[in-house]
């Protein structure tokens, strides 16, 4: 009880502190700006947490309501954006290829733009763009959505009538964008790699296909496949819980819902580039 | 008389010198010392003016806001030891219908509202809970609008959506916050006759009685219907007992609920 109390103490004060003036001085901001970094850390920790607890809990509760729910969050954050990543994904093969190619020629060594799209596109811009495409349009979506029904109360309808809010309203949009950022992300690439052997083809690079894709093949290792799938399902996760946390997890007034949709595009952002950065590194020490 | 009358019938709800948590955002005040056993057959009444707690309340009820402090026992099971699992059945006998337009889900059409509820918990495909939405929409003359989505209805149709989703569960005992607020008489006049035959034993509910408790800044509709009264008064829980106890010389906080218009 005691304990419960010096919590519950010690949070108020660390709200005041958070809804005080900015202080001047470096020193004192720079403090301001960690507390802060560290509370939605915790706060995004403890409902990822939770998040995967009821996925695992309610696997296979109210199947039959669940499963057009989720194939239609899958349309949403997949099969509709799918024109928009064949674009990106021509326009990426023509961009890269453009300007590695006219370098590699300088030198000589043209024969590497293979291992240059592996090393690029599969690893790196692949998955970003298609993480960064869907938050645009469907993170932001999601957290002016539940940001709306969090304000009109109908989060609080949901548990009335016993429903579970993060399993109705999270675990469908975190399969949806997991999901959808995995299979774009595949569409992406293989629609770069080809228009970047267009791209090749027209500058009269001499590469055959056969040489092209043997060196794409080469520059592959195995490894790069299953790090592909943990990361664009990672990048859909983090997207997911970043946006349905802003939406969802505090009560939110209706003029409050632009400011947690920025705020949501800022903190997956910054989620998403750390999260690569770990996979920075596994692929420095492969 | 009327204690011992109720303590011989099965207590569902009970708080027990419970504070009511106030919301966060607004500054509210909390409600405290409440004492409330709602028995089988009962149909409680309680007053209050605006920003008295009695959203809260009825949100403590439901099971939706532990207490701040006190016990809160549903089904005579204290919740605070009880498997979630058992919690849930325990909750989803008691329904809860908002005030101010039931607080639909506005991406969904009215049937699919009130099927939501059904399917989930039963884990029914739309189709399949069809016939059930069917009956509780003609049972709360919803038909004609099914498909319109919540935000095409009026409020006092939203409202009536509301207290549809609420009985497709079939529940025991249902809170109702203010239903009357902001209604015209006719459709006032629907709501109490409504409720006075789902409290008498509906057939929809199998012949019996739904146990009520309505919140009101108005006693007066109520007063004929009503079989247990409390009130709010500076944010405290007073019971007022039969309509006997709704006597505004004895209870001056009841002279402004009670007021003619």
């Amino acid at each position: 009880m005691e304990s419960q109390e010096a919590t519950t103490k010690l949070l108020r004060n660390v709200q005041s502190i958070m809804e005080a003036p900015l202080p001047r001085g470096y020193l004192k901001y720079t403090g301001r700006m960690l507390l802060r970094f560290v509370l939605t850390a915790q706060g995004l920790g403890a409902f990822a947490l939770i998040t995967l607890g009821v996925a695992v809990t309610k696997f296979n509760v109210a199947a039959n309501v669940m499963r057009p729910m989720i194939r239609a969050e899958v349309r949403r954050a997949g099969l509709r954006l799918l024109p928009v990543v064949l674009f990106i994904g021509s326009a990426l093969g023509f961009v890269i290829l453009g300007q590695t190619v006219a370098l590699l020629q300088k030198f000589g060594a043209s024969e590497y733009i293979g291992k240059v799209m592996v090393t690029v596109v599969v690893r790196e811009l692949g998955p970003l763009a298609a993480a960064l495409l869907v938050l645009g349009r469907v993170g932001t979506a999601t957290v002016i959505e539940l940001g709306t029904s969090r304000a009109h109360g109908e989060v609080e309808a949901l548990e009335a009538l016993g429903i579970d809010p993060i399993h109705f309203l999270v675990i469908p949009r975190m399969i949806g964008m997991a999901v959808g950022i995995f299979s774009l992300t595949i569409y992406l690439i293989l629609t770069a790699v080809l228009s970047g052997y267009v791209f090749a083809f027209i500058q009269d690079v001499p590469i055959l296909p056969a040489d092209y894709f043997r060196q794409l093949a080469g520059a592959l290792i195995w490894e790069d496949f299953a790090l592909l799938a943990l990361k664009t399902l990672g990048f859909g996760v983090v997207i997911s819980i970043v946006s349905c946390y802003q939406g969802l997890a505090q009560p939110l007034r209706l003029e409050e819902v632009s400011f947690a949709t920025t705020r949501a595009v800022l903190h997956s952002v910054v989620a998403c580039v750390l999260l690569d950065a770990m996979f920075i590194v596994v692929y420095l020490v492969m | 008389m009327n204690t011992t009358i109720q303590s011989r019938r099965e207590v569902l709800v009970e708080l027990d010198d419970v504070t009511v948590k106030a919301p966060p955002l607004d500054g509210a005040m909390p409600v405290v010392g409440v004492n409330w056993k709602i028995a089988r057959g009962d149909w409680w009444v309680i007053g209050g003016p605006a920003w008295s707690g009695k959203s809260d309340l009825l949100a403590t009820a439901a099971g939706l806001v532990p207490p701040d402090d006190g016990a809160f026992f549903l089904g005579g099971r204290n919740v605070q030891i009880i498997e979630e699992d058992d919690l849930l059945q325990a909750r989803l006998k008691v329904g809860l219908v908002f005030e101010n337009g039931g607080r639909l889900f506005h991406h969904l059409s009215v049937a699919e509202n009130v099927a939501l509820p059904l399917s989930y918990h039963r884990n029914l495909t739309v189709a399949d809970a069809a016939v059930e939405t069917a009956a509780v929409l003609e049972l709360t003359g919803l038909t004609r609008m099914a498909e319109s989505v919540p935000s095409r209805i009026g409020r006092p149709w939203r409202q009536r959506v509301g207290l549809a989703r609420a009985l497709g569960l079939k529940p025991e005992v249902l809170l109702l916050d203010n239903p009357l607020g902001g209604l015209d008489w006719r459709q006032a006049v629907w709501w109490i006759e409504f409720l006075a035959a789902l409290a008498a034993g509906h057939p929809f509910l199998g012949g019996q009685p739904l146990t009520l408790a309505v919140t009101t800044d108005d006693f007066r509709p109520w007063k004929s219907q009503g079989r247990q009264f409390a009130v709010l008064k500076e944010n405290r829980w007073q019971a007022l007992g039969g309509r006997e106890g709704l006597d505004p010389v004895r209870e001056p906080a009841l002279r402004e609920l009670l007021a003619a218009g």
